[in-house]
């Protein structure tokens, strides 16, 4: 019988965040093809893992037991810390594979728990299956290229790639049946962490859980152009996106660049306004559920990725797009 | 301020990618090469940090000959020192690519002291692994932090900034030596000068044979097997119109999909 499958469940507020949940996904496919009732168990950290509405918040994603620390050190994100955290649980459980999620930080404490334990690790999976060798398939340039792989290791470490799995619960199984982890960190999983944080501005709509998000390109021509990118969005309720030519030029801050050095997003809606459409951005909003690719330039190549095109000048077509939207609202 | 930072060399992917027939790697005939938009901000950082409050500056790259071409790029930058690990041209796993890096910093620390800071691309433009930084930083004992947007230095500590996944910003401090692993947007690269470019071309790399991870020893991967471009769902593009004409088109198409009531 295989050792349980274990992964890495954020929960900054209340929830366990979306990320996390794709992960559940992967571990319960991998956990399937073990067989033998192979258990998906959770490791909660951040700020809302100790409230009981998070490890509630896992009922119907298929986890046996969540893994909750009662250290208050491991409420404040601090990257060696919570890998200690998770090898705890892969050492105590017998772990077949330990899965984090493709953000900034699963990626960044997978990479943790790898290097202390001396162990390979896939980072971005978007398919994996046991054998002899597990054989996987990761994205390489952010999901530009894929590489199918062999992973050998008594604990398969991995993150798995944003956006490739649902974090729609399946139904499967109640709560989970919390355990207190009790574990003791040493001075030197402490000697980085997060000492301080400044807050999103109040109200502001950001990139990945914007519903609307409208991105702006070289096309705009300028800082200045970008009103009417941003007047639109904000009739929308949405967040702005940028390419790299918008912030390699100073129009924008980077914070607001879509594409493989930028943020990945996941809109019901994006509106690409006079970008061609690079791969390295391309791979930034291609998991928008609709594309709508306002362009000059009918054979760019956004339009290969767009569902909805507006052929024409963005300086005339957004603008009017806004001035229909107020007058239905009048 | 002795500072170290690490690149590597990348092929310059613009529209599409193409792969060799056996599916082992990407296509070069055609590309140019280049190093991830991290890792030039990591130059730059270098730099800037030495201009400002003075120290020493290094380069280094684990790859193929060729790869000294990125190595002269930074000098041109203003990077004083450049180390070519120098393997045979194949695709080194991260596991393998953290020890030589790391058994190449020691001996470099050896004999040119320590580094207060070694600065690496949050992640390579094509490996995508995540990883080697972090590895390189736990083989020394060195503090380490990913994802990087800003650098400041207080006594013997650097305070590092990042995004934090509210959309808000979080700091870290750390006592030097450490790693840092930087993101695009940590500042805007300079263009290298004229003068920058010919400096470069007369300075000399020093070589070093990358050392091979024995096998035996450490568990290496994940082994690439094969290489294949995602298949795409061939979207099939609606036009809704020409220029501002097609505004009532839009906004029909927004009530449609439920973004506008």
């Amino acid at each position: 019988m295989s050792g349980p499958v274990i992964v890495l469940v954020e929960a900054p507020g209340d929830e366990p965040d979306r990320l996390s949940l794709e992960a559940l996904a992967l571990a319960r496919g991998l956990a399937d093809a073990l067989g033998g009732g192979t258990a998906v168990e959770a490791v909660l950290v951040g700020p809302g893992a100790a409230a009981s509405s998070a490890s509630a918040a896992l009922a119907g994603h298929g986890v046996a037991v969540a893994h909750v620390p009662s250290d208050a050190w491991l409420h404040a994100y601090a990257p060696a810390a919570w890998a200690a955290a998770l090898g705890a649980v892969i050492d105590a459980r017998g772990a077949a594979a330990a899965i984090g999620p493709g953000s900034d930080r699963g990626s960044e404490v997978l990479a943790h728990v790898a290097a202390r334990a001396g162990l390979p690790m896939a980072a971005n999976v978007v398919a994996a299956e046991p054998g002899v060798s597990w054989h996987l398939t990761r994205q390489r340039w952010a999901g530009a290229l894929l590489e199918d792989a062999t992973l050998d290791a008594p604990v398969r470490l991995m993150t798995a790639a944003p956006h490739a799995f649902s974090a729609e619960p399946p139904g499967v199984g109640g709560a989970p049946a919390v355990v207190a982890l009790g574990i003791t960190l040493a001075d030197r999983d402490l000697l980085v962490r997060v000492v301080s944080q400044e807050s999103p501005v109040e109200g502001a709509v950001t990139l990945t859980d914007a519903k609307v998000v409208v991105g702006g390109g070289r096309g705009v021509g300028s800082a200045a152009g970008f009103a009417i990118i941003d007047e639109l969005a904000a009739l929308l309720g949405g967040a702005v996106g940028v390419s790299r030519a918008v912030t390699s030029a100073g129009w924008r801050p980077h914070a607001e660049q879509i594409g493989q050095t930028g943020t990945r997003v996941a809109p019901d809606l994006y509106i690409a306004c006079g970008i061609s459409g690079a791969i390295q951005h391309i791979v930034g909003c291609k998991a928008a559920k609709r594309i709508l690719a306002i362009n000059k330039d009918p054979d760019s190549p956004i339009m290969g990725v767009a569902d909805y095109a507006v052929i024409g000048d963005l300086g005339s077509v957004v603008p009017a797009i806004s001035a229909e939207i107020r007058r239905r609202r009048s | 301020m002795n500072i170290l930072v690490c690149v590597k060399r990348v092929p310059q992917t613009g529209g599409r990618i193409v792969l060799t027939a056996d599916g082992q790697e990407i296509d070069r005939k055609y590309l140019g090469f280049t190093v991830s938009p991290h890792e030039e901000c990591a130059v730059e950082e270098a730099v800037r940090i030495v201009e400002a409050a003075g120290g020493q500056t290094a380069v280094l790259s684990l790859g193929p000959a060729e790869a000294d071409e990125q190595l002269r790029d930074a000098l041109a930058l203003g990077i004083e020192r450049a180390i070519l690990l120098e393997t045979d041209g194949g695709e080194w796993d991260p596991v393998s690519t953290a020890a030589a890096i790391a058994a190449a910093i020691r001996d470099q620390e050896a004999a040119h002291g320590p580094f207060d800071l070694i600065l690496f691309g949050n992640e390579s433009a094509d490996g995508g692994g995540y990883q080697v930084g972090i590895r390189v930083a736990v083989a020394l004992g060195r503090p380490v932090v990913n994802g990087i947007k800003a650098l400041t230095f207080r006594d013997g500590i650097v305070i590092a900034r990042r995004e934090a996944p509210d959309g808000g910003w979080e700091t870290y401090e750390l006592p030097l030596p450490a790693v840092v692993g930087v993101k695009e947007g940590l500042n805007l690269p300079r263009y290298p000068s004229v003068p920058g470019r010919i400096r470069a071309k007369k300075k000399e790399i020093e070589r070093v044979l990358a050392a091979v991870p024995d096998a035996g020893s450490v568990t290496l991967g994940p082994r690439k097997q094969l290489l294949r471009l995602p298949v795409e769902q061939a979207a099939v593009v609606e036009i809704l119109g020409r220029g501002p004409e097609a505004a009532p088109a839009v906004v029909d198409m927004l009530v449609q999909i439920g973004v506008l009531s």
